[in-house]
């Protein structure tokens, strides 16, 4: 994986929000390579959100540069970048003033569809993250269950065939079953069309069993990233450890529990 | 005879049609100010502040000063626009009072535009630029759309105030469902005061629950009721304005100060214009000083004044001259200073004079304002709205050296009902039907410190020469004597409609041939 070129690079970037606010990002330096799914982890304030705000410039670095293919982020349109990633949101963000169809329809009409392409667009997606057209189309967000807004929020995302999704706890608040379900169909979709992820997640296990390498914040400090593999078995950093720790002490007590039953 | 309900009706698609057109338009005007200014400031909350805080204090204007501020500004711009690009507009009427009724609209807009969008969730705001909007696409697709509710309601509110506002723009000339109430207050007609009141709250409902359907319909996403509600405010506005549309041109334009007398006379000329086939129209209710104004710039036609009125106020003279002295000061004041004709006097002066109740005024032995000097410390003294700032009530006080516990001011209706009880002495009118019908005594003022008033027919600088015109007013100079007046003010004040009186006047008029 590490062969191919980054799509895209974090060189020591800082932020601060205010000239006398503590840093939220603090000297981050990080490679992300195409098609690759990368989750982020760490406590809640650790600066998770800002990194990912700052990939498609929702928000600017204080220090460093982050770069897009190689270009610095500075000399891209903020808009045409924004337009050319997918971003799902922290509690999702939909319109609730427009109906599903329009919520997804949203980016391509902003880069200026013909409605034909927009409306086979709308109905391939709502099939792709498995809401029936007929059914779900014309509904307003507030008719939906946590679930199925979570799905529309990701095929919002993906409407304009970006190459890059930034999904802000995607499948946070919602019950085990449907989580582990759009999780997995997530993932079949992100390996089918080729997608580079940057994920942020609270979930360890769910880190472990989507991404192909996990990056591990603390205080604005990226303390760790390597493949799941890697962070179980030998975690260099001691928050990384302790983090990693949960999903296998879970892990443990399952089985051992399995084990005592029989 | 018609009825007053009758003569309601019969006025009602003129003064409903003109209400209607006088709103809307300054409720597009506010609109199209307010809006844009709401979004300019969102981001600015210095700018929001300033802007919140001029709105706040327009606000607090009372409605009639805004609009009479209004009248005397156009009339300068207007002059100004005249010496120095040719153009000149009507400061009458219309443009004062959409300018007054759309300032009046901005602050509910304003604030509720600024209000509605800042309570936007910031999380949805985030969510537009992420997928890649920018900040005008925000604004439209997302901001205004989800704070549309929240505007409604505050266009709701202006929408309200502004219809029942417009009443007042009356006495500025601009016709309005006001019309009824101040003329109704004047004549007495307490049928047309609420006609108007009935009228004005009626239309403001019928709009309100229309608007409601609407804001209804924006904050539940249905097409339908928006719809409907932007129909039914069409329907209303289209049946309004019809038949006004299809009025014939105005004609000659006669000004009328709101007081039975005034409408009378106004009346009795519109009619012999139109027994010569010619085009006319009342405007009535207009303040002192705009009639005035509006001849002066041709903006009516004629109108009956007070020589009196046109040498104190106009003038600024504070002597006292006889009788034909001073008409021909006025007649040669008038020509040089504003170009505006007198056609002659109708015969009867309506003078200001102090009146006490006869029984008060026996006991006491007062039959000169020179015997009431003495008892003035003790007494109240009762006038109109413009007694106590005119020149001769000045006049009075040092000649006679009148001295009253207090003075009082109130409608001139209320003055007469008041005499004997709430006040000892009013300052009445000479040609008032009510002196009579009140058993009031007139004190003579043998000291002349009252000029005196006759009753011109003044005409605009452009119509000094209308054979036309001339021809339908010379049969009413010197033919009104002070009795006929007197009469016919009486039968308006005992609610005969002023064109009743009016025919009834031109009748006596004559017979007495």
């Amino acid at each position: 994986m590490t062969q191919s070129p980054p799509i895209i690079a974090f060189e020591s970037v800082s932020k601060r929000y205010a000239p006398d606010a503590p840093k939220a990002l603090d000297a981050v330096t990080l490679e992300v390579t195409t098609g690759e799914f990368l989750a982020v982890i760490g406590a809640s304030g650790c600066g998770k959100t800002t990194l990912l705000s700052l990939i498609n410039r929702l928000n600017e670095p204080t220090e460093g540069t982050v770069r897009f293919e190689g270009t610095d982020l500075r000399d891209l349109d903020p808009i045409h970048l924004r337009r050319s990633m997918g971003y799902v949101f922290q509690g999702v963000g939909l319109f609730p003033h427009m109906t599903v169809a329009e919520n997804i329809a949203i980016t391509p009409r902003l880069i200026g569809w013909n409605k034909t392409d927009i409306a086979r667009r709308v109905n391939e997606l709502l099939d792709l993250v498995r809401l029936p057209s007929a059914e779900y189309a014309d509904r307003q967000p507030d008719a939906l269950s946590g679930g199925q807004r979570q799905r529309i929020g990701i095929a919002r995302a993906l409407a304009a065939r970006p190459r890059v999704v930034l999904m802000d706890e995607p499948f946070g608040a919602l019950d085990p079953l449907t989580r582990e379900a759009l999780a997995g169909d997530y993932r079949k979709l992100h390996d089918e069309l080729g997608l580079t992820s940057v994920m942020i997640t609270h979930d360890m296990v769910e880190a472990v069993l989507l991404a192909d390498r996990i990056a591990v914040m603390q205080a604005g400090r990226l303390v760790e990233i390597g493949t799941p593999h890697a962070l179980l078995t030998d975690p260099r950093d001691e928050a990384a450890r302790a983090m990693m720790a949960t999903p296998r002490h879970q892990a443990d007590r399952l089985n051992a529990l399995i084990a005592r039953g029989e | 005879m018609e009825t007053a309900l009758a003569e309601a009706f019969r006025l009602l698609p003129d003064h409903l049609g003109q209400h209607v057109q006088v709103s809307a338009t300054a409720l597009a005007l506010g609109l199209a100010i307010s809006l844009p200014l709401a979004i300019f400031a969102l981001r600015r909350p210095r700018l929001r502040t300033v802007l919140l805080g001029i709105a706040g204090v327009v606000q607090t204007i009372p409605g009639i000063a805004l609009l009479a501020l209004f009248f005397p500004l156009l009339l300068g711009i207007a002059a100004l626009s005249g010496a120095w690009f040719g153009f000149e507009f009507s400061a009458l009427g219309f443009l004062p009072s959409v300018l007054a009724l759309a300032l009046y609209s901005v602050l509910p807009i304003l604030r509720n535009t600024i209000a509605g969008v800042e309570g936007i969730d910031p999380a949805l705001i985030q969510a537009a630029r992420g997928v890649g909007m920018t900040r005008w696409q925000s604004l439209r697709m997302v901001e205004l759309p989800l704070a549309a509710p929240v505007i409604m309601a505050g266009i709701r509110t202006s929408t309200v105030w502004v219809i029942g506002t417009a009443t007042l723009s009356t006495p500025v000339g601009q016709t309005s469902l006001g019309n009824y109430i101040f003329t109704g207050l004047q004549i007495q007609n307490w049928i047309f005061v609420l006609f108007g009141c009935f009228a004005a709250a009626i239309l403001a409902l019928a709009i309100d629950t229309m608007l409601g359907m609407m804001e209804r319909g924006v904050a539940v996403r249905s097409r339908m009721r928006i719809l409907i509600g932007a129909a039914g405010i069409a329907l209303i506005v289209l049946a309004a304005l019809g038949p006004g549309l299809m009025r014939a041109p105005a004609g000659y334009l006669i000004g009328a100060k709101p007081f039975a007398e005034q409408i009378i006379l106004a009346s009795l000329i519109e009619q012999r214009l139109k027994a010569e086939g010619e085009n006319a129209s009342r405007r009535e209710g207009l303040g002192s000083t705009v009639a005035f104004s509006a001849l002066a710039a041709g903006e009516i036609d004629a109108y009956v004044e007070y020589s009196g009125t046109i040498y104190t106020n106009y003038m600024k003279r504070t002597d006292t001259r006889p009788r034909e002295e001073t008409l021909a000061a006025v007649t040669e004041w008038l020509a040089k200073e504003h170009g505006i004709a007198v056609v002659g006097g109708l015969g009867f002066e309506n003078a200001y004079a102090l009146a006490m109740p006869r029984a008060q005024a026996e006991k006491l032995g007062i039959r000169t304002i020179a015997d009431l000097a003495p008892h003035a410390s003790n007494l109240t003294i009762a006038g109109d709205y413009e007694f106590f700032g005119r020149p001769e009530w000045n006049a009075l006080r040092n000649t006679y050296s009148l001295r009253f516990s207090q003075a009082r001011q109130m409608l001139s209706e209320f003055m007469y009902r008041a005499a004997g009880r709430e006040a000892d002495v009013i300052a009445a009118y000479t040609s008032d039907g009510r002196i009579q019908q009140y058993d009031l005594v007139v004190l003579e003022d043998p000291k002349n410190a009252i000029p005196p008033y006759d009753a011109l027919v003044v005409v605009a600088p452009g119509r000094a020469k209308d054979e036309r015109l001339l021809k339908a007013l010379k049969p009413l100079i010197g033919a009104i004597d002070i009795e006929a007046m007197r009469a016919a003010n009486l039968q308006a004040n005992e609610g005969r409609s002023p064109a009743a009186a009016a025919r009834w006047l031109w009748e006596r008029i004559q017979n007495a041939k």
